[in-house]
């Protein structure tokens, strides 16, 4: 019997937390629009959550199709089709890497410092504080955080698509003497706009809600003792990085299956 | 930091995004397709169609002037039918055309080939919807061991 209760009061909790998730995020986003306000916010949010995960973003998309170059050139030239270096660099960017390592790596770069910014605002009172003066900590504070996380991310993976292919395309092409056009032409063929660039893109966007969301929750939710918001840091992370991995399947097994 | 050199910094940002977007459409994507604007289309009937899909390239001597828009089986046998989407610059195919799917190298994609036919005074020229009559089917490698077999018996 005492399984059952705690499987009941698991799925209880977990219920809970999704929907007091729902409520935070629905209270947060929905409401009359104030731009003179939320405007100079959310360039603030931009710059902390986009701006400054660019260079992390840059050199691992760089790196990451380098490696793409490096170890599909080994592969592909026993096989004699080197010139298919292109499209397998290009497509295995832009339907999975792009979107997948840059939300993992958002998670780890801006994610858990979301978790950590508003869980320190909880433990000093902050909130409480915003709310004393009748500022709406959530319009305030998780708003524009969360709006900077949904825009940034999907510019950030374009960033890390682009990057990597050029990447592929120093290796490939400029190192290991892959051909010029082919490398560009047989990627052209077979890169579409709309299948494969879109759909990363959109992949690439429930993968910013998804993470922005929860580490914007566990924030907001954390226990405010040292112990809590270290947890809740974890968690944001741990939790990013399987929700991004899990949807990941679906996603590609919906858009490509 | 000031607000403005944020406001620099987030503009450097977004302008970087624009700059990786037009790389992708212009550099790696194939935007610059003759199938896009105007288009016209023919079909083609063939006994087996082999590995062609749909958004195959549709060739005229190595030219790709279409892209193939449908597969389906249609009729009492069930006869693999191909519509294709051709650019509408190309739209002087005679009737007596013929379409081919070949394969681009050993292992390269399949396309339809299209070869113009004559044109004297009684031949028509196809229009939206026609239908190329003349058409060669894919080489199935198993079809071709199996004649060969078959012929080697024969003697």
């Amino acid at each position: 019997m005492s399984v059952l209760h705690a499987l009941g009061r698991q799925v209880i909790k977990t219920v809970q937390g999704i929907g007091q998730a729902t409520i935070m995020l629905a209270q947060a986003i929905i409401g009359k629009p104030q731009p003179r306000k939320s405007f100079p916010l959310l360039i603030r949010q931009l710059y902390v959550v986009g701006v400054q995960s660019m260079l992390i973003i840059i050199i691992s998309g760089l790196f990451i199709g380098m490696v793409l170059g490096l170890q599909g050139y080994t592969i592909l030239v026993d096989f004699g089709a080197e010139q298919a270096l292109g499209p397998m660099v290009a497509l295995s960017l832009l339907r999975e890497l792009g979107p997948v390592v840059t939300a993992l790596l958002f998670a780890g770069r801006a994610g858990s410092a979301l978790t950590a910014e508003i869980g320190l605002m909880r433990a000093t009172e902050q909130l409480s504080s915003l709310e004393m003066m009748a500022v709406d900590p959530l319009r305030r504070v998780v708003a524009p955080r969360f709006w900077a996380g949904v825009i940034s991310m999907p510019l950030l993976a374009l960033m890390f698509n682009a990057v990597g292919i050029y990447g592929g395309f120093m290796v490939g092409v400029e190192w290991l003497g892959v051909d010029d056009g082919a490398f560009w032409s047989v990627m052209q063929a077979s890169v579409s706009w709309q299948d494969d660039i879109m759909n990363g893109v959109i992949k690439s966007l429930v993968f910013a809600v998804v993470v922005t969301w929860i580490a914007l929750f566990k924030g907001y939710t954390a226990t405010p003792t040292s112990p809590g918001i270290s947890a809740a840091t974890t968690q944001t992370v741990v939790y990013s990085s399987l929700a991004v991995l899990g949807l990941d399947f679906i996603l590609t097994a919906i858009m490509f299956g | 930091m000031t607000t403005r050199t944020m406001e620099l910094l987030v503009g450097i940002f977004a302008a970087a995004a624009i700059a990786a977007v037009l790389f992708l459409a212009l550099q790696v994507a194939n935007t610059s397709d003759t199938t896009r604007g105007d288009t016209y289309t023919l079909i083609a009937k063939f006994d087996n169609i082999g590995g062609l899909k749909v958004r195959s390239p549709v060739k005229v001597g190595g030219v790709v002037v279409g892209r193939v828009s449908a597969i389906r089986l249609e009729g009492e046998y069930y006869e693999p039918v191909v519509e294709m989407k051709i650019s509408s610059r190309y739209n002087r195919f005679p009737e007596t055309s013929t379409a081919s799917v070949l394969t681009s190298g050993i292992i390269g994609e399949q396309y339809i080939g299209l070869e113009p036919g004559f044109i004297d005074e009684y031949v028509q020229i196809l229009g939206d919807g026609g239908e190329v009559i003349n058409t060669n089917s894919a080489m199935v490698l198993e079809n071709l061991i199996g004649q060969f077999l078959f012929s080697q018996g024969d003697n």
